[in-house]
Parts: C-alpha cells; structure tokens; sequence
C-alpha cells in the first residue's frame, strides 16, 4: 500500500510517460510549426520509442510491478500496451495519406490519437476504479474530437455527437456504479471491492446495480448488444482511419481492461452477473451479424462485425477456464491485425478523393483488376474475419472454439456456428465484388504508387502477418500462453 | 521424394500458372497440365515403390506405405503429419486423374484471367490431396477447410449464370456456407475429441494415431460422432443436407463440375472411412441403421428428381446424390466385400460423373445451352460426343463392363447378407438409373433435330481426353482387382 513512487515504478510506467510526452511534443510541434510531415515524423518516432519502453519493460524490470494502488504493469499489460501501440502506429501511418487531402488542420488528428493511445496504455495498466475511470476519458475525450475530425462533413459531425452523447452517459454509468460499490465496500481497488464484499454474510443488492452499472458502461464502449446502437452510425461518420481507431486501439484497450476487471473481481461474473454475460455474448454474435447481413456500406458493415467479433470474445470470458487469459490475448491480436488490414484498404481507397470514404460496397467493385495487391489484401482480411483456415483469425475461432467446447457452453457455440454462417455471406460479398467487372461501373481508383508509401506497405505487412500468423502461429501462441500465468 | 510433393506440386504449379498469364495466354495452360501430369507421375512412383498387398499390422494401424512429419504447433501437440496407404493412394491417383482431364478440359472454355484460373483449380487439388494425405486431425481440417476458398473462386467467378437458376454468385455463397457451417460442426466435434484423450491420457495432441484409440463413453463417442458424420453429410452429401449441390454444379464452370463431382465428395467418404469408422467403431455400429436409411432416401430420391431435371447438368448432379447413396450404404455396412465396394464406387463414379460434365460442358460450348429440352437430334448434328455420352449413361446405370457395375455390385452384396431388405430397395433404385440415363440420352441425342447445322466436332485434345476416361472405366469394370488389392489391407482392418 505504498504511495510512493519508486525509480522502479518510473520505469515500468517509462511507455505511458513516452506517450504522453509524445502528445505533449506534437503539442508543441504544432504550436512551433504547422508542417504535416513532420508532425506525423514526430508521432510515429515518440510512438516507436513507447513501443521500444514496453519491449524494455517485458524484459528487463521486474514484473508484476505494482505503481501506487492505481495501477499494475505486468506481462498482460505489456502485451495490450504492446498490441494498442502497434494499432496507433497502423493508425497514424494511414492516416498521413489520408489527411494530405484534408482541406483545414490535419495536424490536430495526430495529437489526439497520441493522446487516445496514451489513455489506453493506462487503462490496461489500472487495477483501481480510479485508474480504470481516467484511463477511460483519457481514451474517450479525444475520441469526440477525432469522431467529428472532418466536421465539414455533417455526417461526421453527427457521429461525433452522437459519440459524445452516448459516451457520456456511459460514463455516467459507469461513475454512478463506482460510487455504489464504494458505498458498499469503502474500497476503490479490484481486489479490496472483492474481498469486502466476499465477507459480506449476503452480498447486497446496491452491490449487483453497481456490478450492473459498471458492466454496462464497457458495454457501452465494446457496443455489445443491446448497447451497439451508435456503432454503425460512429463508424460511418467518422474518418475512415478513425474507424480503424476505433475498431482496434480502442477496443482492445476496453476489453483488457474488463479482462482485468472480472479477473481481479471475479463476483461481477458470478451468479446471475454470470447468465447475463453469456446472454449478451449471444445476443452480440447473433444480432451484429444479422444486422451486417444487408449493409452496403463497409464500414457500417465492419462496424457490425466488429460487435459480432466481440461477441465470440466474450464466450472466452465467460467460460471460467484458465485459458481464458491465451484465449483472449490470441483473439485481439489476430482480430487487431485482420481489422487494420480491411481498414487500411478502405483507407487507401479513400485517400485521394477530399473527405468523401470509399466506403460503398459499388466503390470495391473490380478493385482486383486494377489492383491487384489492395484487393489482395482485402481478400485476406475477409477470410480471415470469417475464420478460414491460413489466416490469422482461424487461429483466434480455433482457441474460442476450443475453449467453448472446454467449457461445455452447447448454447453459445451454436450460435458461434450460425454466427459465423451468417458471418460468411457478407465477408464473401465483400471479398467477390473485388473480383467482378462490370461496364459503367464507378471509378475510385487508389493513387498508382500506394505500394510506395507507407501506408502501402503497413497494409503488406499486415496482410503478410495474417497469413504468417495462420500458418505458422506458434510465436503468438507461446507469448499467449505466458499470460495464462498472470 | 517425400509424399509432401504431392500436395506441393499442385500448389508451386498454382503459383506458377498465376505468373506466367504475363507471358502468354497458353502458359498457364501448359504449366497446369504438366503440373498435374508430374503429380500423377509420382502417384504412379509410389504405386509403384509400396507394398500394399501387406496384411495389417497386428497392432492395428494402418500400413503407412510412406509418412512425412514435421512439427508444427507444439504447444497444441499438432504435427504436419502425412501418411500414404492403399486408400490414400487410390484417391490421389483419382484426384491426378481427373484434375488432368479438368485441366484439358478448360482448355479452350476459359479465355478470362487464365492465370488466375488455373491458380483456384489446381490450390483445390492441393487440398483435396492434402485432405486424403492427412493424419493429423488439424491437418485435416486444415486442409478440408482450404479446399473450399479455390473451389468458391471457381464458381463464383468463372461460373455460368443459367437463364432461370440462381446466380453464379449466389450459388458459390450457398456451396461455400453449407460447407463451411457444417465444417465448424466437425472442428467442435475435432476439439471435443482431442479434450476427451487429453483428459484420459494427459497428452494434448491431434495426431490419428493418438485419437484412434481413444476410450470415450457411449454417450460421447455418440455426439462426437454426429458432428463428424454431419460434416461428411453435408459434403457427401446425403439427403436432407445435398440443397447447394444442384445449384453448385449447374453453375460451375466445366472444370469446376468435374472437380467438385469426381473429387470433393468423394473427400467426404474418404472421412469417413478413414476418421468416422475407426475413432467411433461402436458409435457407427449404432447409427448403421439411421445412415442406411439415409442411404437409400438419398439413391431414390437423387434418381426421381434426376427424372424431372430440364438442365443436363443438373441432371448429373441428381444422379451423383444417388450415387453417393449407394456409397454410404457400403460403408455402413461393415461388409469388407461391400468396402471394397465402395471403393471402385467412388472411383467409378468420379470418372463417369467427371466425363459426362465434360460432355455437358463440350455440349454447351456447342449449342450455348444446357438446356434438354432445346436439344434432340443432337446424334447427327455433332460426331464422336453422342456415343461416348450414350457410353457414359450406359455406366452411369451400372452396365457390367464398366467399374460402377462392379461398385454397386459388390456394394449390394456385402450390403445383402446383413441388410436385405435395405439391399433389395437399393436394387430396385437401379431401374430409376436406367430411367434417367436413357432419358437424358433420348431427349440430348436423338429424337427430332432441332435444326440441321452440323456442329464442330471433338477435336484430337477432347476425343484423346474422354477416351482416357473410358479406358479407366473399363480397366475398372473387366479387371478391378489391382484395386481391390490396393485397398484390400485398409478396408479389412474396418471391419475388425
């Protein structure tokens, strides 16, 4: 119970204070300055050198290393911290070609994805109601802003409101069930809120709601049904490397963050918390599915799948096994690499025409014959979003599969089954119109060097790390199951 | 050379012929067709090196005539584990076989992305082999999941859109999703089994060797086994689950049928022979009886709605249900005579079902419709095609002569003296075959002519082709017995 700061807190908290100071000299970069390049130069470096911290950190402090009550850096940290960073530097290199067309300030968007990151980084750090709530605005605040980024346009300006609203009234939620179990406990951290409550004779009822409140402001942020309702209309609105966004970093940083929470507080799953958890991990594969079924626009159709993707995540969770930490871990970094690879695409599509997404299904058509390589790796990405075998995301609905089959949860595999079923006819829609012709079909062709620039060959290597990782996934899989210890 | 080149030949070949449309239309072409002959060439080799007139080994594994193991995923104790046996053999023979008649026969039908083509046909084969080579459980399913990708390529893009069917498109979604779906079924069924050894002997593995002597109790033994057989059903496929196949092969490109009828279903019997009879012996015993009157649904009903097809090539598809009938019948059986059986059924039937797509594609590319009722009269309009196809309906309906008389007899038989009444319904379907065939040929080929033009002939590529095809299927019918030693110490060891 130490609330001193040591040498050694410092350096296990070294990748989030690079963060930061990495939002703080893009700040000041831009103040100095404004210069695209070299403000997206000056994000990728302080990004890489945070990336370079946590490799540091997993090997050479002593982990777990607990920092005040607030927070906890271990191996699970470091590999979501590891896995939010990779996302924002994906994120930032696409966005540099996207924003070149930008008509207004394109530098802005770099200084608040930093600073979205650097809220991730501590909310898969935070053991403690404190932590877990500013790691959460942190995240989210920027979020509005990045939302609603090409606010020229009203349907990105929609989104962002929309997002603000919602977001704060989960935040609301979310404050309000915090309160309600302080009030029961007097205890702010994970573990002391389980232990009161474990003495309690009969846990009371205040504390449910308060369980219930929480849960449903992650629910909140993960749009797991029946709370996915801004997803579609956020993802379309935003900026397509938004999306990405929000799809990867941020949703990797919420689920950690409630891997973490249910694992130092496991009554929140218990009993009837429990029945409700596998109840919604149902009701995310089945609806967000169905509801992809008939969208025309990719993003709107990701945006769904990525409810139905975090459905089948949550079967991991609520199966109880000792598995469950590989499990999950493997998901969200074959699931992180698949949706950046479809978003990058988008992205690269979208670039060159000012503001308007490439995000109808009719802007796809043909892509394959005039290129190649894009339509390639939007090929990849599908099947591995639907879990073929040879990509990455067979691997992840492998690990789900088994744990589900593990854990006798008849229920849930059926509907991972028809999910995935469902799941097909779009993925397979999306992946064969790049493959058609057609006379007098609308032309957005990608700008002819996009293999040149950066973003091109992030695509590339995601594409190639998807593959890699169905083929041969035994790296992921041995640092994965390094977290079943945790 | 190892057993791994069968898969990679086909696979490098893909690549290959996906690169060289650079150089020339005709490349692609070439380079598939001498990939597919090398990849029957080494078949040939190992028919050759191996032993496969062995009796089974006392301890009841198979005679691996040849094996390939690498690790692959050792925190999930799976290995990339190959094996070759008389069984294997025979359908990797069959798939070089039939993939060199699909090569031949797109010859001239695919003038689109050539390249491309040939990359999808020739990636199937690859997993088709790698489905009959595996003995590894995630192997397999590796491998029969990959299959599916190409051949969905192959539909969807090269595919036919039939004035009143489904679209190509829509047809590839439906083969791909059926398959797919019941595909996740059997890796369920794969893990539950995998989770069910580890617990009795605390080793996690996949591998064939490990899973097929696992202890398991009746109920268990029971589910996992509905989750392979439904899987294989639906590839199979047996009755209430064949809905995709129709509409698959009407709109298949010509290659595509070929490849689909002669060798993915046959992947699904191959199951399960190989994993569903020796992992879940008292199981399948138990489900004989269901299996058997699925069987037979499946002759009757593949053969009446044979009857009413307009669309030739919908016709064929009917009567490949029907024949699949006869094939799980014969497995379920546990007759060796009635394996055997099987065997020669599924080879039989590859090649005649394979042949007569070919002669519907040849027949397409003439009159621009696959449609019966435009035809007739087609006997004196186009040389050579009427009397291989009439050849080709004649083995359809079981001629003896021709290897399918020889499969369904010996299936009938060994069938017989467990199952008579189940055998002697199963005969009476025999009738309807003779029903279909003849119909299909007297409403395709004589009657009145619809016009006088006399139409190309098969060219030397197509006579040579379809004339290959008919030797196998008489080598088959007059002297089946080098096969039936191929096969014979696998099939026995089935009915220990």
């Amino acid at each position: 119970m130490s609330t001193q700061l040591t040498l050694q807190n410092l350096q296990a908290l070294l990748p989030v204070i690079l963060c930061s100071g990495t939002a703080v000299m893009v700040m000041l970069a831009i103040a100095f300055k404004r210069n695209h390049f070299m403000n997206a130069t000056v994000t990728v470096l302080g990004l890489n050198a945070s990336l370079a911290a946590v490799w540091w950190v997993s090997s050479r402090v002593a982990l777990p290393q607990p920092v005040t009550d607030l927070f906890v850096v271990d191996s699970f940290a470091c590999f979501y911290m590891a896995l939010i960073l990779v996302a924002t530097l994906a994120c930032v290199t696409l966005a540099h070609a996207y924003m070149e067309t930008h008509s207004g300030n394109r530098e802005e968007l770099y200084l608040l994805l930093t600073l979205a990151a650097t809220g991730g980084l501590v909310l898969v750090c935070s053991r403690h109601m404190a932590g877990l709530f500013i790691g959460m605005e942190i995240l989210t605040v920027p979020l509005f802003g990045l939302v609603a980024y090409s606010f020229k346009r009203s349907r990105s300006l929609e989104a962002g409101i929309k997002y603000l609203v919602l977001s704060a009234m989960s935040t609301a939620f979310m404050l309000f069930g915090i309160a309600l179990l302080y009030a029961q406990t007097g205890n702010l951290s994970y573990s002391g809120i389980n232990t009161a409550l474990l003495q309690a004779a009969d846990i009371p009822l205040l504390a449910w709601v308060g369980c219930a409140m929480i849960f449903v402001a992650f629910a909140f942020k993960l749009s797991f049904v029946p709370f996915h309702l801004w997803t579609p209309d956020v993802y379309e609105g935003a900026p397509a490397p938004v999306s990405a966004f929000l799809a990867t970093a941020s949703k990797v940083a919420v689920f950690a963050a409630l891997v973490r929470l249910l694992q130092d507080m496991p009554l929140m799953a218990f009993g009837a918390m429990h029945d409700v958890l596998a109840a919604i991990a149902g009701l995310s594969i089945l609806v967000g599915n169905l509801l992809a079924l008939t969208q025309s626009n990719v993003k709107r159709m990701l945006g769904y799948s990525s409810i139905a993707h975090f459905g089948y995540l949550l079967i991991a969770v609520v199966s109880g096994l000792n598995l469950e930490q590989p499990t999950v871990a493997i998901y969200l970094a074959t699931y992180v690499i698949t949706a950046l690879a479809a978003f990058g695409v988008m992205v690269q599509v979208s670039s060159p025409y000012h503001g308007a997404d490439a995000d109808n299904l009719q802007h796809y058509r043909g892509l394959f014959w005039k290129r190649p390589y894009l339509a390639s790796v939007m090929t990849v990405a599908m099947l591995s979003m639907a879990g073929i075998p040879m990509t990455a995301g067979f691997i992840g609905k492998f690990y789900i599969v088994m744990i589900g089959v593990g854990a006798q949860m008849w229920w849930l595999l059926a509907a991972l089954v028809i999910g995935s079923a469902l799941g097909l006819y779009y993925y397979l829609r999306m992946m064969i119109t790049m493959f058609l012709t057609q006379p007098g079909m609308r032309r957005f062709e990608a700008p002819l060097n996009w293999g040149q620039t950066t973003g091109g060959l992030i695509l590339l290597l995601a594409a190639a790390l998807v593959i890699l990782l169905g083929v041969y996934p035994e790296p992921l899989l041995g640092v994965a199951m390094g977290l079943a210890s945790v | 050379m190892s057993i791994i080149w069968l898969i990679f030949i086909p696979l490098i070949g893909g690549l290959l012929c996906w690169q060289s449309e650079r150089v020339s239309r005709g490349a692609p072409r070439w380079i598939a067709f001498f990939s597919m002959v090398l990849m029957g060439a080494l078949g040939v080799h190992f028919l050759l090196q191996g032993d496969y007139s062995l009796a089974p080994s006392a301890a009841g594994a198979p005679n691996w005539q040849a094996e390939y193991r690498a690790p692959w995923i050792p925190s999930l104790g799976i290995s990339f584990h190959l094996g070759l046996d008389g069984l294997s053999l025979a359908m990797v023979l069959l798939t070089a076989g039939l993939g060199l008649a699909a090569v031949l026969c797109s010859w001239r039908e695919i003038q689109r992305n050539v390249g491309f083509f040939y990359l999808n046909l020739l990636w199937n084969l690859a997993g088709v082999t790698g489905v009959f080579l595996a003995l590894d459980l995630f192997v397999f399913f590796f491998f029969w999941e990959v299959m599916l990708v190409p051949m969905y390529f192959l539909i969807a893009l090269w595919g036919h859109n039939a004035p009143g069917g489904i679209g190509r498109i829509h047809a590839a979604n439906k083969f791909f999703i059926f398959t797919q779906a019941s595909g996740l079924l059997l890796l369920m069924a794969i893990i539950g089994l995998v989770i069910v050894s580890y617990q009795h002997t605390g080793v996690l593995s996949f591998d064939y060797d490990v899973l097929r002597t696992t202890q398991m109790s009746p109920d268990v033994e029971f589910v996992l086994m509905l989750g392979f057989f439904i899987a294989f059903a639906v590839k199979m496929p047996v009755v209430p689950l064949h809905s995709w196949l129709p509409d698959a092969h009407a709109q298949a490109p010509t290659a595509g049928s070929v490849d689909l009828a002669g060798v993915l279903l046959k992947t699904a019997a191959f199951g399960l022979l190989r994993y569903v009879l020796p992992i879940f012996p008292n199981a399948s015993q138990a489900f004989a009886p269901v299996a058997m009157v699925l069987g037979v649904i499946g002759i009757f009903y593949g053969a009446v709605l044979a009857c009413a097809q307009h669309d030739i090539k919908r016709l064929v598809a009917y009567t490949s249900i029907s024949h699949m009938g006869f094939v799980v019948i014969g497995i379920y059986s546990f007759d060796l005579v009635s394996l055997q059986g099987v065997v020669i059924q599924m080879l039989a039937h590859g090649v005649s079902a394979g042949a007569l797509f070919i002669l519907s594609g040849e027949v397409y590319e003439r009159l621009h419709t696959r449609d019966l009722r435009l035809m007739g009269g087609l006997w004196s309009r186009i040389a050579w095609l009427p009397a291989l196809a009439l050849f080709f309906a004649a083995a359809s309906l079981g001629l003896p002569g021709t290897g399918n008389f020889v499969g369904e007899f010996l299936i009938l038989l060994g069938t017989f003296k467990n199952w008579p009444v189940i055998a002697a319904l199963a005969t009476a379907a025999l009738i309807l075959a003779a029903i279909y065939s003849l119909l299909m040929v007297q409403r395709a080929f004589f009657g009145p002519a619809q016009s006088e033009t006399v139409l190309e002939g098969l060219t030397a590529r197509e006579v040579t082709m379809v004339l290959m095809l008919v030797l196998c299927l008489l080598g088959l019918g007059l002297y089946p017995q080098p096969v039936l030693d191929l096969t014979y110490s696998t099939m026995s060891q089935l009915v220990r």
